[in-house]
Parts: structure tokens; sequence; C-alpha cells
């Protein structure tokens, strides 16, 4: 399984020379194995992604986490939605009452983008998802819901050789009781136990975070608890903040490593970088 | 060991912060949770009982309806509505393990998740002034 990430910057892109290093564009994560090509969140980095992916694929599968324009605003410019050639699946997470066509609908109409998903050359195949394990080529995906403001899935994709836990916007302890000592009643244990790498959400410091309970993100130590709990083999913070620079970022882990025995393997995840599990 | 749906993580983490008594099961009606308040009125921690099946709560405490005729389990509002998966209501006795004969009235509401998945229910009860 290859993983290339093209975006991994929260809430708003934000590029600049202060944020070269990590990067600025917002979730958007490329997962290849043999002929499959799966996508997860069309974020701003999906343009670039939908730049370089050339005619390696016929068929390409975008899962969506949710819909919160951070993780969705790139779509309009993915190329190959407009070569008839390929074949688009879009996937995203069930909500109560509305159909995710008509929450997709939303975005892919005036004012907030001129072309219409009617209007595209091949109208993308949707499929919604919820508490759900489906096979798209030799990968297998599992999708939960997970803490997160609106219906947000997260994913655990799976081959025979490596599994890999996607979860970039996720508030995990907004539900536990007693973090992080109950996996079984914590948000997200289930898609992320036991995963080679994992992707999370860690947009927060933790006096940052007690400021903002219930926006539906983590700080950088609730994440590297979780990460333990979960017993992953690799983690990389995800979902920077966009206002912190990359100076700001490598003095966030540095007091942070400084300031407690961490024995969890853990990174700050940067755009462009592959991953080989 | 697997997660439980982040509904009833939820549904919890709701049931702890409140100060009225709540009672959480899954869709067996196996019991997941109750709170301190519900511990005040059943006269034993959940510590103490952990997980038990429905047979073993519905009976526990002798519910008796107010005439004193002891009540089914299926006589119970939160036994309907794991049945139903419909909100239920009734006022009835119960024996805590304080042996205090207790006058309660429990509502019980199913717990359905996104889209339409039932995952359990929750009650939710009060001691009631005497008839």
């Amino acid at each position: 399984m290859k993983i290339t990430v093209w975006g991994c910057r929260g809430s708003l892109p934000s590029p600049g020379p202060e944020k070269n290093k990590y990067g600025g564009n917002t979730s958007c994560v490329q997962v290849e194995y043999n002929d499959t090509c799966i996508i997860l969140d069309g974020g701003s980095g999906i343009q670039r992604l939908g730049a370089n992916l050339g005619s390696n694929y016929k068929e390409v599968h975008i899962l969506l986490t949710h819909l919160h324009i951070d993780h969705t605003m790139g779509l309009g410019f993915f190329l190959p939605l407009y070569n008839p050639n390929i074949n688009v699946h879009l996937w995203g997470p069930s909500t109560t009452v509305e159909p995710l066509i008509h929450r997709l609908r939303r975005y892919f109409s005036p004012p907030l983008f001129p072309v219409r998903l009617s209007e595209l050359p091949k109208h993308p195949e949707i499929h919604e998802l919820n508490n759900s394990k489906i096979e798209i080529g030799e990968i297998t995906i599992e999708s939960s819901y997970i803490c997160h403001p609106g219906p947000t899935l997260a994913y655990r994709l799976s081959t025979k050789d490596a599994s890999f836990a996607y979860m970039p916007d996720h508030e995990v302890t907004l539900g536990s009781a007693n973090f992080p000592n109950e996996p079984d009643w914590t948000s997200g244990y289930s898609i992320a136990k036991d995963v080679d790498l994992l992707l999370h959400d860690s947009q927060y410091r933790t006096e940052e975070y007690a400021q903002r309970i219930g926006w539906g993100h983590s700080s950088i130590e609730d994440t590297v608890a979780f990460a333990k709990m979960c017993r992953v083999k690799k983690l990389e913070l995800f979902h920077h903040d966009p206002l912190h620079t990359d100076d700001q970022l490598d003095e966030i882990i540095r007091e942070f490593k400084s300031n407690q025995e961490v024995d969890v393997d853990f990174e700050l995840c940067a755009e462009d970088r592959v991953y080989h599990l | 060991m697997s997660q439980q749906p982040i509904e009833l993580i939820l549904a919890r983490q709701f049931a702890d912060s409140m100060n009225m008594a709540a009672f959480l099961v899954d869709p067996q009606g196996n019991l997941l949770f109750y709170n301190e308040a519900a511990e005040d009125i059943l006269g034993i921690r959940f510590a103490e009982t952990g997980a038990m099946a429905v047979n073993e709560w519905s009976s526990m405490f002798t519910p008796t309806d107010v005439e004193g005729n002891p009540l089914p389990p299926e006589g119970l509002p939160l036994v309907e509505t794991l049945g139903t998966h419909k909100p239920a209501h009734g006022t009835f006795y119960i024996n805590n393990k304080k042996e205090k004969h207790v006058l309660i009235s429990v509502t019980s509401i199913p717990i359905e998740g996104r889209p339409d998945r039932y995952l359990g229910a929750m009650a939710l009860f009060w001691k009631s002034p005497g008839l």
C-alpha cells in the first residue's frame, strides 16, 4: 500500500513561505494498491493530485470523511471529474434525512461553484456509508462514525499486508469518561486498533484545546495517548492549525517531547510525504 | 475488545453528566451503564453490578405495580421499548438494594443512529411522590 499526502492542513488552506515544510493544502490523501486508487477527502490538496494522476487509473474512489468545506473544497478542481474516460466514485457519510447526493449538490451549484454535478461529462457514482465494511479492489475498507460535529466517518484500509487508519477530524476525548483507559468506550478505537499507520487530528496544543472543547478536534497530547491506547505502530499528526507556522509546529513538538516521556513513534505529517506499508 | 458505537459512547457520557437517573442498555437489553443518580435510587453502585442481562436487571429490584402486584419484565417501560423500539412510560414500585420500597416513574426511549441503526435504549427515571 502506497500512501501519499497531498494536504494535511486543517480548516483552511494556508499557503505561504512560513508553511512550506508542512504544507498549506487541506486534507487529501491518496492510497494506491495494485490497480486500485482511493482518495481520502477532497480538500484543496486534491487539485494537485488530480493534475498528477495522469492516465494511470480508469477508476478512482473518493472517500469523504465528512462534508465540511476544508474536506470538499477541492472536488470541483479535480480534473478526472472532467474526463469522461475515468469513472469517479464518491463515497460519504449517511445522514438521517438528506441523501448524500443532495448535500454534494449544494457545493456543485451557484453561488459556491459554477458547474453542477449534472453538467459534468460523466456523473460520478454516489455511495453512502455508515458503520460499514466494503471492498474496493483488494482493499478492505471499514468505516465508523466518530466524534466530530455533523456526520463524520473514520476509515480503516486493510490489505493482506498492512493496515492504515485515517481520522483527520476527531475529538477523541469528548465522549470518553475515563480516557485513555476504556478503549471500548473511546470514539475511533475499533478503526485505529493495531494499525501500521494512523493519520489523526492533532490541531491544538493542550492549552488551546481547553478553550475549544466541542469544536471537533484533538490536542497533540490526547492524540498521542489515543495512539498508544490503540497500539498503532506509527502515528502521523494531521490537520495542523492554519495559524501554526512551520517553526511554531516544530517548537510545539519540541516542547511536548521535553515535557513528558513519549513511547509512541510519531511525527508531524507533511504534504508530499509518502509511506509504503 | 470491540468498541461501542459512537451514539452509545455519547449516550453514556450524557447520562454520566446528568443529575437525573439514567439507565442505558444495548439492543439485547444488556445493561451498559447507569449513573450516580440512578445508583442513589436503586441503592447499589454500577461498579457493584457490572453488566447484566435483561432478565437479571428486570427482576432484581422486584418491581410491583401501584397495587402491589408483581410486574413481569415485559411490563417495564424499558423492556417494552426494547421490544417495540418506541418510547414508553410507567410508574411502579421497586425494592431497592437498601431495602427501601420506592415509587419511581420511568420514561424510556430507543436509541437509533444514522441512518437507521437500532443501537439500544435509555431509561430516565425519578422518584415519584406517593400516591
